[in-house]
């Protein structure tokens, strides 16, 4: 297979697709880890994830077409408030959804399955009947557009290393929050035992609503920042549910450490067989070593080795 | 709220006539010769009355087909609306039942069901996918109902019960691979293509025209539908430097691919190497983003820039109907093909009837169609043209070739039954 090249362009060729590697590791990290906050924080299995991360993708449109029509000066740097408008609108949505539909069926972790697919339908009509069927194009600023040469044939793209900063700035900030400061550690212990959280006086119902909402908010920022690599219509949330519930549950539901080590492991995985095999076999092999290890496995790659 | 203003319109117009005895005394004339005028035109009991006839309407208008399928509904409605403004079919007016496939084959097996038996309508304008069409096939043919489908296709299929107005593989594929050696020099391909029948079975076709003509595939490969992620398959792209990217990716993967394509530093205008879609039109650019595909080509029937009266006054009356931002694909202009050729295959007939229709369509001739002339084939398929297009980023194609002649439709190209 690689008889006909030159060492140099073999070398330029593996570090292009290590970078691949990276960028899809970071977009699957991103994510990922609302969900993951979400499932693992509270047991609640999120169907209407791909939605919210829709949602943050259609205020990204709003944002570039108000700004763009408005205030043109500010177009080069519209793409940073319209993150953060995308985190508040889908954490806003997803309290009001934890506060109208979740909150009644915690004792029902099956039925919160069915009630937030049934969410996600409703999302999804809605984004149709708003926004219209057809898919609709974010402009992003010139800036975001293509490549850094770093040779003739390494070229790194400019939105890949975009989500691999984000993805870096929301992981620390999750980290920060979920392990070094009070709402954090509140939340923490919701989860290890809600009745004595209760007991010595933590709100357990602001606790659940705050991190449900912080879950969709990062979902929101995800959408927000797909618009440079996908597509934004109704349906294109669907488009990651799937990878994203693969890395969530092959990670280990409860424990963020585990998505981003199952983000990282799927992703190289995925990337370098994409390389020598054909993108569906690539899929077909990754799905297959995936279920492999589960079977051994079932608690994901990381686990609490707690009693309860 | 349509149905309600036709309702209530409806009884008023019936109320007028009753109102008077002499009018009511016509009416009863008027029933009793009117079945035996009726039965001419009609023998096997569709719905088609004096002065009316039923037609469907079968599209995904929810689910993920609807962002496609849309603009065809939109074309089927905008003919029927003109048909019935120069008079109606045979001095009859359409009406048009729609049903909503739901983007799920069964659901659209069953509407289509619907339609024919208990609606008894007497042509189906509809489906999409390939999928949809191969749920509704039986139906259609069992039922012995007439359905007019838009979308460019595999081919290897010919029904009875289909007029395809859309072009078939090798009308779409040969053409642009041609021109592409001609003009550009290609001499190696890479295939690439979402994972199902359409794009396999046309990178089939491509393949062999490629390897007929003595020039080289250097790669094929297929990624799941709804796949996002393409960098890997890019770089194997550079490494492998083909002249020419022959690119099948259909709905939100096309987006990725493309946005993708330009983050990785593939200028698509400097040609090096040139991209030759047949899956993205005009409709499709509007989620890419017109900057995002700036300098591909594509090679399909029609263009929305096509500069001929014909497609001008197309384009102003969809406009005028549906908005002025909207865009018209080749799907949604074959679209508009069916009730036209419906039509006049039914006044060429002189009948309603499904078999009557179906003897006269062959040789039925449009000289009112926005891409230009086309004729059916005694195979159900049009003779054709096929054009190259420029894309621009203002999202629309720039012609820069059109086939001297219309090219026959051939379903079944030797070596692929």
């Amino acid at each position: 297979m690689f008889a006909d090249y030159t060492w140099t362009e073999l070398g330029s060729i593996f570090a292009m697709q290590g970078f691949a590697g990276l960028i899809l590791f970071s977009v699957f990290v991103l994510m990922a880890l609302g969900l993951a906050i979400i499932f693992g924080q509270m047991g609640v299995i999120n169907m209407a994830h791909g939605e919210f991360m829709i949602l943050g993708a259609y205020v990204t449109y709003l944002c570039s077409n108000f700004v763009e029509a408005f205030i043109p000066a500010l177009f080069g740097v519209y793409f940073f408030f319209a993150m953060i408008l995308a985190f508040f609108a889908a954490g806003a949505l997803g309290a009001l959804v934890e506060w109208s539909l979740i909150r009644h069926l915690y004792r029902r972790p099956l039925d919160t399955l069915l009630a937030t697919w049934g969410l996600s339908l409703i999302l999804q009509q809605a984004y149709r009947s708003i926004f219209g069927a057809r898919e609709v194009g974010v402009t992003l600023p010139n800036w975001l557009l293509g490549s850094v040469p770093l040779s003739d044939i390494i070229e790194i793209p400019i939105n890949g290393i975009f989500v691999m900063v984000l993805t870096l700035v929301i992981a620390v900030s999750v980290y920060f929050l979920m392990f070094r400061s009070r709402t954090g550690m509140q939340s923490r212990a919701v989860v290890q035992n809600r009745v004595m959280a209760g007991a010595v006086g933590i709100n357990t119902e602001r606790v659940d609503r705050m991190t449900f909402a912080l879950g969709c908010g990062i979902a929101g920022v995800a959408g927000s920042a797909f618009t440079m690599i996908g597509s934004t219509g109704p349906t294109a949330g669907q488009l990651y549910i799937v990878d994203t519930f693969l890395i969530v549950v092959f990670g280990g539901a409860a424990s963020l450490l585990g998505t981003i080590a199952s983000s990282f492991a799927i992703s190289q995985a995925q990337s370098t067989m994409e390389f020598f095999l054909s993108g569906s076999m690539a899929k077909v092999l990754t799905l297959l070593t995936v279920v492999g290890i589960l079977m051994l496995r079932p608690e994901g790659l990381f686990s609490h080795k707690i009693r309860r | 709220m349509r149905r309600l203003k036709d309702l209530i319109e409806n009884r008023l117009s019936r109320r007028s006539v009753l109102s008077g005895t002499a009018a009511a005394a016509m009416l009863v004339t008027a029933g009793a010769i009117a079945p035996a005028y009726a039965d001419d035109v009609n023998t096997t009991g569709l719905a088609v009355t004096e002065d009316t006839v039923k037609v469907g309407i079968l599209h995904s208008v929810t689910g993920t087909m609807a962002i496609s399928e849309t603009g065809s509904v939109q074309a089927e409605k905008l003919a029927i609306e003109q048909i019935n403004a120069m008079g109606g079919v045979l001095g009859r007016k359409i009406e048009f039942i729609q049903e909503d496939g739901g983007s799920d084959w069964p659901t659209f097996a069953e509407k289509a069901k619907k339609l024919l038996v208990s609606d008894k309508v007497a042509a189906v304008f509809g489906c999409w996918t390939s999928a949809s069409r191969k749920a509704v096939l039986p139906v259609f043919e069992q039922y012995n109902g007439m359905l007019y489908y838009p979308t460019f296709y595999e081919g290897l299929e010919q029904s009875p019960n289909v007029i395809y107005t859309g072009q078939e593989a090798t009308q779409q594929i040969i053409a642009g691979i041609d021109w592409v050696a001609k003009e550009k020099g290609a001499k190696s391909f890479y295939l690439l293509g979402s994972d199902y029948i359409w794009p396999r079975t046309s990178n089939k076709i491509a393949r062999k025209h490629i390897e007929k003509l003595g020039m080289k595939v250097v790669g094929e490969e297929y990624y799941p539908l709804g796949h996002t992620q393409f960098n890997s398959v890019i770089n194997k792209i550079k490494l492998k430097k083909p002249d020419v990217i022959y690119a099948i990716v259909v709905g939100g993967s096309n987006v990725a691919f493309y946005k993708q394509l330009k983050a990785a530093g593939i200028d698509m205008t400097k040609e090096k190497p040139v991209l030759l879609t047949i899956s993205v039109t005009e409709d499709e650019i509007r989620g890419i983003g017109g900057e995002n595909i700036d300098g591909a080509y594509a090679a399909m029937k029609y263009f929305q820039s096509l500069d001929n009266e014909n497609n001008k006054e197309f384009v102003a009356a969809f406009k005028e109907k549906w908005g002025d931002d909207i865009v018209i694909g080749d799907v949604t202009q074959a679209a508009y093909l069916g009730p036209w050729l419906w039509k006049a295959a039914v006044e060429k007939a002189g009948s309603f009837d499904i078999d009557k229709v179906r003897l006269a369509s062959p040789g039925i001739e449009l000289t009112t169609a926005p891409e230009g002339y086309v004729r059916v084939h005694e195979n159900h398929h049009l003779w054709s043209k096929t054009r190259i297009g420029l894309a621009k980023p203002d999202g629309q194609y720039e012609l820069v070739y059109e086939t001297a002649d219309l090219m026959e439709p051939d379903p079944f190209p030797e070596g692929y039954q």
